[in-house]
């Protein structure tokens, strides 16, 4: 183990992590936007709705979120789609968790139990009320830990980029065994920095699930 | 430069053997994953604890990092310690512990809903610790706990595709190959996800005919 070694990539391993943080927190959040379009839109009264909501997830989820990496990075400019790397890894990865989140969402709002929505309708609120007033707010409580569950795969998953070279963590990794020939070093540190990262949203997550729970 | 796919057909035969080469990856890590995550589910929850926190703290290491990484750090990490594995075997042995790890939390989990009577009845009637676990407990376990098991194995399926970056020659990077002599990444990558959503729905309804069996044995 070569800790000089460590100490003087140090500075460049965490501002990658910052791209890595970056990158986890635009595709998070486009991955919950995709997934309350894809969960809205399974649970529609609209059939055609429900096929392309039903559409989305199979697909996504039925393909390695790498290829789709690659047919948005290296394919996309064939169809006149022009993305730079973190442009693509920010959209790629986002649209697959977006169908992982759509099925996590979808599930809370299944579970919420049915008396609900139909005492909500018995009482005279609309549909769309029934859903933003009792359903949604009963529904999100339910979301808290498995939606952590999705980020902490995401945030891990930001890994994926480094193979179309986004200069994120395990990028830089690997960038510095090119100079260094030190791999086990590299890997080790940028795996400490990733798991610095999770173990912190891990408590975010965690104390949002308690505070919400305690209502 | 438009799409055009009547370039794939020629190498169609090379992207069947990358699936293939997929198929059997998968395969051995899904039976490393399953039968490793039984180990560990054992470790976890009966070993001394002198052997328990280690292990511990390497499934919570392994739970925290990419596993692109895991498989750099197998393949390229191993190296310096003197240790040479073929991109075939550090990729199944990568894959297989990562989904291992995962898997034992889902078998920890069916062992304690095991009832404990059934532990009790078989000491009782004579089985040694191990015995009981082996032949009463964990067989049990394993039964309740198949359809987040398979879960695993799809969400293993597609990592595998994470293999090719340790140049291992399976769908993904047969379909580079490809795209290296044609220059047509949008075909061949479409044609790639094609076939990992074939074998998926395979597995998928493989799954589905396992659980069934299952239920039905009950």
């Amino acid at each position: 183990m070569d800790f000089d070694l460590i100490l003087r990539v140090l500075p460049y391993f965490l501002q990658a992590a910052i791209i890595t943080i970056k990158l986890s927190v635009y595709s998070i959040a486009l991955g919950l936007v995709c997934g309350a379009f894809g969960a809205s839109a399974r649970l529609s009264r609209y059939r055609s709705l429900r096929v392309a909501g039903a559409t989305y997830v199979s697909v996504i989820r039925g393909t390695p979120a790498l290829i789709q990496l690659f047919i948005l990075y290296f394919g996309g400019p064939q169809v006149g789609i022009q993305l730079d790397a973190f442009e693509a890894g920010v959209i790629g990865l986002g649209v697959n968790i977006g169908a992982y989140m759509a099925e996590t969402m979808r599930g809370a709002i299944v579970a919420v139990d049915k008396g609900q929505f139909e005492a909500a309708r018995t009482l005279g609120l609309s549909h769309v009320r029934t859903m933003r007033k009792v359903i949604l707010p009963q529904a999100a409580r339910l979301m808290i830990r498995p939606l952590g569950v999705n980020i902490n795969a995401q945030i891990k998953g930001t890994a994926l980029v480094a193979a179309i070279s986004v200069v994120e963590l395990t990028y830089t990794a690997q960038r510095y065994i090119g100079s260094t020939y030190k791999p086990f070093e590299m890997f080790l540190l940028a795996g400490a920095l990733y798991l610095v990262i999770i173990y912190v949203v891990g408590l975010g997550i965690s104390f949002l699930d308690r505070k919400a729970a305690l209502k | 430069m438009g799409l055009d796919f009547s370039v794939v057909p020629a190498y169609i035969d090379r992207l069947l053997l990358g699936a293939l080469w997929t198929v059997g990856i998968t395969v051995c890590a899904a039976l490393l994953s399953f039968f490793g995550g039984i180990v560990f589910a054992v470790i976890a929850l009966y070993a001394p604890a002198a052997i328990r926190w280690p292990f511990k703290a390497f499934a919570w290491l392994f739970m925290g990092t990419p596993l692109l990484l895991q498989l750099f750090l197998i393949y390229f990490g191993l190296i310096q310690i003197g240790i040479d594995l073929p991109a075939f075997v550090a990729g199944a042995i990568g894959l297989g512990l990562h989904f291992a790890v995962y898997n034992s939390d889902i078998i920890q989990a069916g062992i304690l809903a095991v009832d404990k009577g059934q532990y009790e009845g078989a000491r009782t009637l004579g089985l040694s610790q191990v015995q009981a676990i082996r032949k009463i407990v964990v067989p049990q376990a394993v039964r309740s706990v198949v359809p987040p098991i398979g879960n695993n194995m799809i969400a293993l399926l597609k990592d595998s595709a994470l293999v090719s970056v340790i140049g291992v020659t399976e769908l993904t990077l047969s379909a580079q190959l490809a795209i290296s002599k044609t220059f047509r990444p949008f075909e061949f990558y479409i044609a790639a996800a094609a076939c990992y959503y074939i074998i998926n729905l395979a597995l998928e309804a493989a799954l589905g005919r396992v659980e069934r069996r299952i239920a039905a044995a009950r």
